[in-house]
């Protein structure tokens, strides 16, 4: 997917090279070619990014895409498309297929798939075989296959000893162990374990659930020197375990989704039962989201992950004690992040940058993250300042089970080009017909 | 005067106002059960569904008996499962109901919220006759119909309510319901069975609802004593060791009651568990009001059906 690419009049902000200017951004081959004022390169398709900006490319170090196994929710290719509409340009898929991705042989398959995809996909592998927590998966020859860190995600890897010869293991590799932190007192547990599930009579998931656990991987983290990755932070006291870790000069970093750092548990009884404020882990206090919002501000949160978990609309039509966890945000976090994070005075737009892109290239060790010459030709353009009103019905998302339908944010995505390729642009004409009508 | 809402969904919905409404309007259809024809043409040509999802006689019965009273329609569906084990969505199941065309649809249902989901999707009123472990409004104001006839009033009362509230819906109601009127509400039980965090959520006003340290504490002097009853499953879930351990520790008999004021009165959902929650000679007691509470809840019932379905 090589290209030339001239996107001219943009801000351009690189906080990997601490760039932030108006300037033109060249890309030839498929790569950066250079970044300055007056850019000029004859016979080169060229992007208007007058008032917008450019960024290097968005990448998701957390989504599902369900292929293979569970196309009816998503598939790599729609998967991908949504990437591309929510402003991303390379996203990482979790292994909790069906078969589970614990062998070479599915990682292979993924990786033909995401050939033709809009953005890049890189497939992270299962700790164990099945993804039951049992046998270590051939860590080694995914890797050789194209996988960029290993995870049981949907699950937590119960057994420590286990999980402290993945933590070995893996660093033989080079390969984050990435974890999906819930410890079995969690067990049974459909929302947030607080005053809201003491109202609303559905059994609660105790913040203590995720804190045992994060505990417990920054001590194996010392003890194994590995490189630990925390999913989806949600609580107070797992941001002071990363903080307390990242002190120690510990290999620990974690990512938090847009929803956790917007919603608490109050949202399941606003919105009477909805089973779109359903997920693990669940929607937290405001205790804890100011602590999210805090770990944001100070840095001891490394990268925003939608954590995008499509699943079929019959499938949330159930009980909310029965439906499935989940929700899909790769067309809502880039609202979301601006909106509720530097418009709402909590980050920069350059420390913004660094949480999706800068810092999620460095965790799982990808290309692209900065606007480098001779980096990949990935850039994210947004509008921070448009009024965007998410419709989930227009998403290009095979599911629809988001919380955020109907909402209105301020900031969104306006193309997003990879390798030099412009994959997905904003249909301004049209929104703006729309509008008058 | 109607009650100005679509749906009965829950106790915590309501005003004083509206709970009072609904109870005046059951006493006047009590004097309807004590008469030879116990029947009124109220809700007649009206269609009124009860969909249990969950096994239920006692609430089921006196929901069919109250619709019946007032000459409406009464069909009854028993789903003894979930939607989905029949293969079906909670969606599904309510547009299918929606397609029939009833006035009220009351629900029983395992799941915290199937009411509220349903609601959201259907015309007719909605009556949750118990979700989950959420609400299960009609029982709480029978309840407080027992309590108001014995006691003449609601507000000032200690009322000690006693067992799994954790995983109790009579619990939640009668918290909300008897806080909302003026009572003092005392939550005990195992700590392993205590919701903490849902007296957060009692508006402050005349009432309260407070977790007791014990079950001695939340029983002395108290007015009234509601025994929930304990689930056997209870037991293998790791709540408690065993059922011995139970009754001798958090059970109803002679000596806790005398901790209560000397006319206290005691109430309990039913079924009963002899021997577990309550000893036979309280329940059989002269305490103990638990037939008068079944016999309110035809009244209450008429009452609730009568106040949303009976308007054109």
């Amino acid at each position: 997917m090589s290209s030339d690419l001239l996107i001219r009049n943009g801000r351009v902000i690189d906080p990997a090279q601490g760039i932030d200017a108006r300037a033109d951004l060249l890309i030839r081959g498929g790569r950066i070619e250079a970044v300055g004022e007056n850019l000029a390169a004859a016979g080169v398709e060229t992007f208007d990014a007058a008032g917008l900006i450019a960024a290097p490319g968005f990448i998701d170090l957390h989504v599902h895409l369900r292929e293979p196994g569970f196309e009816y929710k998503e598939t790599i290719e729609s998967g991908a498309r949504s990437a591309a509409a929510g402003g991303f340009t390379s996203v990482c898929c979790m292994p909790n297929t069906s078969p589970v991705n614990d062998n070479s042989s599915v990682t292979s398959f993924i990786v033909e798939r995401a050939a033709s995809a809009a953005v890049r996909v890189y497939p992270i592998g299962a700790v164990t075989q099945g993804s039951k927590g049992e046998h270590l998966a051939e860590i080694g020859e995914m890797k050789s296959a194209g996988i960029v860190a290993i995870s049981d995600d949907g699950r937590a890897v119960a057994d420590t000893n286990l999980m402290r010869r993945a933590m070995e293991y893996a660093r033989d590799f080079g390969l984050p162990v990435v974890d999906h932190c819930e410890d079995c007192c969690a067990k049974g547990g459909v929302m947030h374990e607080g005053e809201y599930s003491a109202l609303l009579g559905l059994r609660g998931m105790p913040g203590a659930a995720e804190d045992i656990q994060v505990a417990r991987d920054v001590m194996l983290a010392e003890l194994t020197g590995a490189r630990v990755h925390i999913a989806h932070i949600s609580t107070a006291r797992s941001v002071e375990f990363v903080r307390g870790a990242k002190a120690r000069g510990l290999a620990v970093t974690c990512e938090v989704t847009p929803h956790h750092f917007t919603l608490t548990d109050a949202e399941v009884h606003r919105s009477g039962y909805d089973t779109n404020t359903k997920m693990a882990p669940p929607l937290r206090s405001q205790a804890d989201v100011d602590a999210i919002i805090e770990g944001l501000r100070d840095g001891t949160i490394d990268a925003i992950a939608t954590d995008h978990a499509p699943h079929h609309a019959n499938e949330k039509m159930l009980e909310f004690d029965r439906a499935p966890f989940g929700i899909i945000g790769l067309e809502t976090a880039l609202a979301l992040a601006l909106d509720r994070l530097v418009h709402g005075g909590v980050i920069s737009l350059s420390r913004m940058i660094e949480l999706f892109s800068t810092h999620p290239a460095r965790i799982f060790n990808l290309p692209g993250g900065a606007l480098a010459p001779g980096s990949p030709g990935d850039v994210t353009i947004f509008d921070p300042d448009r009024a965007v009103r998410i419709d989930a019905a227009s998403f290009e998302s095979k599911s629809r089970n988001t919380p955020f339908d109907g909402w209105q944010l301020k900031g969104g995505p306006a193309a997003t080009i990879v390798g030099g390729r412009i994959v997905w642009r904003r249909e301004r004409e049209i929104t703006e017909q729309t509008k008058i009508d | 005067m109607p009650l100005y809402r679509k749906d009965l969904l829950g106790i915590a919905d309501l005003s004083a106002e509206e709970i009072n409404l609904i109870l005046d309007t059951a006493e006047t259809f009590r004097d309807v059960n004590q008469r030879r024809i116990k029947k009124v043409p109220t809700l007649r040509g009206k269609t009124i569904i009860n969909l249990f999802f969950e096994a239920s006689t006692r609430t089921r019965t006196s929901f069919e008996i109250a619709a019946k009273r007032l000459s409406a329609d009464a069909i009854n569906i028993s789903a003894s499962t979930s939607s989905v084990v029949k293969g079906e969505t909670l969606v599904d199941t309510a547009l299918n109901l929606q397609a029939m065309a009833p006035d009220a649809i009351v629900i029983r249902h395992s799941s915290s919220g199937a009411p509220h989901q349903i609601a959201r999707l259907v015309d007719a009123g909605i009556i949750n006759a118990g979700d989950g472990a959420h609400e299960h409004p009609t029982q709480a104001l029978l309840d407080a119909l027992t309590i108001r006839q014995q006691k003449g009033r609601i507000t000032g009362l200690k009322v000690a309510i006693v067992g799994d509230v954790l995983h109790s819906r009579v619990a939640r109601s009668n918290a909300h319901l008897l806080s909302k009127l003026g009572a003092h509400v005392s939550l005990a039980g195992p700590r392993t069975l205590l919701p903490f965090g849902l007296e957060k959520h009692i508006p402050p006003g005349e009432g309260s609802v407070a977790f007791a340290d014990s079950v001695e504490d939340a029983m002395s002097d108290a007015d009234v004593v509601m025994m929930l009853r304990i689930q056997l499953e209870r037991q293998s879930g790791g709540y408690f060791p065993s059922l011995r351990e139970y009754s001798i520790h958090y059970g109803l008999n002679r000596r806790r009651l005398s901790l209560a004021k000397h006319d206290v009165c005691v109430l309990h959902p039913g079924p009963i568990n002899r021997g577990v929650e309550i000893d036979s000679d309280v329940a059989d007691g002269p305490f103990s009001l638990i037939l008068d509470q079944v016999s309110n809840g035809v009244a209450v019932r008429m009452a609730v059906l009568y106040l949303l379905a009976g308007g054109d």
